[in-house]
């Protein structure tokens, strides 16, 4: 833990006679002595109890070194040949997916997320989005994807569905903390227009959350790619199965391959959207 | 009505011509992409299971109540299991974080040309891939079990860690470091004295913060073998014992609700 780091300089200041001090000591992180020491002890405490707990087969371990080995030699060699059916099959689904569901997620985050701002909801509407919200939050994707897989069937289908399920905790109260704290004159200046409710919503607010809101977009497609490779491991579609089936057969060229695919295109995406996101700012 | 013949007061409008056709051209554009990829979604999904999903998610849920109680006696330890790994793992991945934020930190690199980009490599390259990625990878290296689980999720948080504390100290304040290295301070000095204490409450923000992440991720790892309660909630999944499901995911809950309390309120008390 970070906190305790600069608890060893303490009670120094109780030394110091009326003379010049001489020695100086940095003020510590937290100040109460009692609870910095009890922070202390609690993690030591705590580092005693669990690494004890630990079962480590260290024989395994040392045997696991020269697949690691294999791995990173896989790395440096990766096969895009061997398999290049299964795995530009899967990236495309993985894409797709991706593209489906950012859709999806959005379309449905932007009235939750206007429904969870505060100042614009009535509030049984507000708990109700809040409630969705948090729901949408609890929950690693990949349990929302079992139960999906469980209930529509194996196939990119359930997938769709857990990352728009995901996209709306993310964006929704991202966009309504966002609604919360606008600009109110700008927003009252239009109604004072005797513009009706959606002119207001229209001309209002809405200009003023747009860049947000694409740039929040553009992150969460993002991470819905992210996300895609990993449903994959539980039957919802995209490149997590072929991942998988490369790691069961041991084949860490085509699996490094797969990585090294996700990573550029991670890289790409994000650079695509850092760039769109200075021209809307 | 003389004036019938002039033409009608101009309606403001937000865009002009060109700019209108552009917008609605980039609108069909993206709907038309979305649709072939609801195609693609569309074609690969077996409609006739989507059309009974109601009726199965209505004997499912029939099935997950009420939660078998007696079965927390079994998920204890895996429980203690799955605090271990994110909160050991999120140690690693600090100490292993902090010199390579220090590295990629353009106020801090040694040399902005090489050393920078391979420190961002190392950044992108943790980011990119899921925790459950790295479980699956390690559990394949160096079989299954706790361990995996903690270098899995420390893996994961290098990236995450090191990319928030490099920008934090990028933003720091110039003065202060130059007024250490004034004293004649050497660099380890100027390190500790004029720049540590500038970004430790953004630092001890974010390791609270990916700690409270890292719970959340620790509980699903068992799904591939890496220890935790995620071994229960499959072993339950894979004989289809529903009420175990339901208790699983409610202890998955509380432990979320613990880890994002505990979060706000120390992130309240250091900002």
């Amino acid at each position: 833990m970070s906190i305790e780091a600069t608890s060893p300089n303490s009670g120094v200041s109780g030394k110091q006679s009326a003379a010049l001090p001489e020695s100086w000591s940095r003020p510590p992180f937290i100040k109460n002595h009692l609870l910095r020491w009890g922070l202390l002890l609690g993690v030591v405490l705590y580092l005693y109890l669990s690494i004890g707990s630990l079962e480590v087969n260290w024989t395994r371990i040392y045997e696991g070194l020269d697949r690691g080995a294999k791995f990173v030699f896989g790395f440096m060699n990766p096969n895009f040949a061997g398999r290049w059916n299964d795995i530009s099959e899967g990236i495309i689904e993985s894409l797709v997916m991706t593209v489906t569901s950012t859709v999806i997620g959005i379309a449905i985050s932007i009235p939750i997320g206007f429904g969870a701002a505060s100042n614009l909801a009535p509030l049984p509407i507000y708990l109700f989005c809040r409630g969705i919200i948090a729901l949408s939050r609890s929950f690693q994707e990949i349990i929302v994807a079992i139960l999906f897989v469980a209930i529509f069937g194996f196939g990119p289908l359930a997938g769709v569905l857990t990352l728009s399920f995901a996209t709306i905790g993310f964006l929704s109260k991202l966009l309504a903390e966002d609604i919360e704290s606008i600009d109110k004159s700008q927003a009252e200046a239009v109604k004072a227009t005797g513009s009706p409710w959606w002119q207001w919503i229209n001309y209002g607010v809405q200009p003023q959350i747009m860049p947000r809101l694409i740039g929040l977009s553009l992150y969460r497609l993002d991470i819905n790619f992210r996300e895609s490779a990993v449903v994959g491991l539980v039957g919802a579609g995209g490149i997590g199965a072929t991942l998988n089936t490369a790691f069961d057969r041991y084949e860490y060229d085509t699996a490094a391959a797969i990585l090294i695919l996700i990573i550029g295109i991670v890289m790409l995406s994000e650079y695509i959207s850092g760039y769109i996101r200075a021209g809307v700012q | 009505m003389t004036e019938s013949l002039s033409p009608a007061p101009k309606v403001w409008q937000h865009r002009n011509r060109n700019q209108q056709i552009i917008s609605w051209f980039l609108w069909l554009i993206g709907t038309a992409i979305f649709m072939y990829c609801w195609q693609i979604v569309s074609e690969s999904t077996t409609w006739f299971f989507v059309w009974d999903a109601p009726r199965i998610a209505a004997d499912i849920g029939s099935r997950m109540i009420p939660p078998r109680w007696s079965y927390i006696g079994d998920l204890l330890e895996p429980l203690w299991d799955t605090l271990n790994i994110a909160t050991i793992g999120t140690m690693m991945a600090i100490v292993m974080a902090v010199p390579v934020a220090f590295l990629a930190a353009r106020n801090t690199t040694p040399s902005a040309r090489f050393v920078r980009p391979i420190a961002l490599l190392i950044i992108v390259s943790s980011r990119s891939i899921n925790s459950l990625i790295w479980a699956l990878l390690l559990v394949s290296i160096i079989g299954p079990g706790v361990v995996a689980g903690i270098v899995a999720i420390s893996f994961r948080s290098i990236g995450f860690i090191s990319k928030l504390l490099y920008e934090a100290i990028e933003e720091i304040d110039k003065n202060q470091v130059e007024a250490i290295t004034a004293t004649g301070a050497t660099g380890l000095q100027t390190l500790v004295f004029g720049i540590f204490p500038q970004i430790l409450p953004a630092f001890a923000g974010i390791s609270v913060f990916r700690w409270d992440i890292n719970i959340r991720e620790s509980t699903v790892l068992g799904l591939v073998g890496a220890g935790g309660i995620g071994l229960q909630l499959n072993a339950s999944l894979n004989v289809l014992a529903w009420p175990q499901v339901t208790l699983i995911l409610i202890l998955i809950l509380i432990a979320v609700i613990f880890s994002e309390w505990i979060s706000a309120k120390v992130r309240h008390a250091i900002i």
